[in-house]
């Protein structure tokens, strides 16, 4: 690629924050960085995974207004986590998260556990309890 | 911590690179008058790499990468170079803290693994549970930790919560507070020499590892499973695994092409080290193959575009990935002739 093909296909990946190196040839043949913005195949498929988790958090939303899930379970997908992460970021076993999922258990949770599930998902307790928050 | 400490800011020169791990040994090195490109720290390193694993998966999709395991690069370039550095990991978070305000008093930049999920300053399209990314701390200033974070323009801040939080992550590769710095520097390096290796572990890589996921090899096995994705698992899930191999290949941080085009530029710059014009014909070569991957990327990119509906392009992004394989194994087993 030459350094003035690279694409600076902008879909606010990057948020403005930074553009990204990307290597290529110059006109005498020598490797060059060129900062870029973004790439649309790039953009397309960073997209696709984004709509995928958007697709499970929503689902997630529908179970727990439906009771099916606690909302630990809305909140798991919106970090883009699962039970694993959150159980060694609570520092306890996988199978307690696991019941927690479950919202006759999650009803039961001392607000200390509250505490510490919302400071795994940056959130309030209240938030964590009422996810429309 | 409530108590102020004192400012400390280390002359460090921040200097933005495409990858996180060259670019945090690249930015150290400079600070100890060692002038390395990020190309050649990845190149010394040996970073390139291909490996397709249908059996490992991250999110339900299977993994294919384009470079080794985090950390393997650091390792390899410094143990070429002959420098030492000193690795701790630590039990306690606020012993790590404490560690690190030690090594900034004794006027140490200290290099560390991070998780990036929690980094404030990442852009959020970015931000997944990704725990080996590397950044150097180079002082403190109003209860600031001075980041060079290698993929950022400029350099960051982090508090301590914000910092001991990354430091912490949790999950794949936590990094459990790793740090690190350079130890003992060499009075001469041996550049030619370190290159040499560097290249000739890159092409046994590519090209002789009996296991038919790695290297050329791997690529022509992913050839196999990208054409039987459509039927396989449906449109939507087939564009989903298509998506994430170009997921890898175009990442923060490979410069494009899964990091043929950051290669290319590594050999241009041995190319003058070793007095061998090859080389430099040689990253035109692979310049060429770059080219292909990012044509890979083209179809992929239609293919996950229109995944609602099965597609004819599978065989097309197939049989691009066979030429691909041909071209890369031409291209390595000249690479090899090349230095001998």
């Amino acid at each position: 690629m030459k350094t003035t093909d690279v694409p600076q296909d902008d879909a606010n990946m990057l948020q403005g924050k930074f553009k990204e190196p990307v290597y290529s040839l110059d006109a005498d043949g020598n490797f060059t960085t060129v900062p870029s913005v973004g790439w649309n195949p790039k953009n397309e498929v960073m997209q696709e995974a984004w709509d995928n988790v958007n697709m499970k958090i929503e689902r997630a939303k529908q179970d727990v207004v439906s009771g099916k899930v606690s909302p630990i379970a809305y909140y798991i997908e919106k970090n883009i986590m699962d039970v694993g992460l959150v159980a060694s970021y609570m520092g306890i076993w996988k199978y307690r998260v696991k019941k927690h999922l479950k919202p006759k258990n999650f009803m039961k949770l001392s607000y200390g556990m509250l505490e510490r599930y919302a400071k795994v998902f940056d959130i309030t307790v209240e938030q964590l309890v009422n996810i429309e928050q | 911590m409530t108590n102020k400490k004192t400012d400390i800011e280390l002359k460090f020169n921040h200097k933005q690179s495409a990858h996180c791990e060259n670019g945090a040994v690249s930015n150290l090195l400079r600070y100890y008058e060692i002038e390395l490109s990020e190309p050649m720290v990845f190149g010394i390193g040996s970073g390139l790499f291909f490996s397709h694993m249908p059996f490992l998966k991250v999110g339900g999709i299977p993994v294919t990468s384009f470079r080794p395991l985090p950390g393997i690069i650091f390792k390899r370039t410094a143990r070429r170079l002959g420098i030492k550095f000193e690795k701790h990991k630590y039990s306690k978070p606020a012993k790590a803290m404490d560690a690190l305000d030690e090594n900034l008093k004794k006027g140490i930049p200290t290099g560390m693994l991070v998780g990036v999920y929690h980094l404030t300053y990442f852009p959020d399209p970015y931000r997944f549970h990704f725990n080996a990314h590397n950044i150097v701390v180079f002082g403190n200033k109003e209860n600031n930790y001075l980041v060079s974070d290698p993929i950022m323009e400029e350099p960051e801040k982090l508090t301590y919560d914000e910092l001991l939080r990354v430091r912490y992550a949790k999950g794949t590769f936590a990094p459990k507070g790793h740090m690190y710095w350079a130890k003992k520097i060499p009075e001469k390096i041996d550049l030619e020499g370190a290159v040499i290796r560097g290249i000739k572990h890159t092409c046994k890589d590519m090209l002789t590892i009996p296991i038919p996921m790695f290297g050329v090899n791997g690529i022509r096995f992913l050839s196999k499973k990208v054409r039987k994705y459509p039927n396989k698992l449906g449109a939507r899930k087939a564009a989903s695994y298509t998506g994430q191999i170009v997921r890898a290949q175009e990442e923060i941080g490979t410069g494009g092409a899964g990091f043929r085009y950051m290669y290319g530029a590594f050999l241009q710059e041995a190319s003058v080290i070793l007095k061998n014009d090859e080389l430099k014909k040689l990253s035109y070569e692979l310049a060429e193959i770059g080219d292909l991957w990012r044509e890979f990327a083209v179809i992929t990119g239609r293919i996950v575009k229109n995944r609602n509906k099965a597609d004819e392009s599978y065989d097309k992004a197939a049989d691009l990935l066979l030429v691909i394989a041909d071209r890369e194994e031409s291209f390595f087993k000249k690479l090899k002739n090349s230095i001998t």
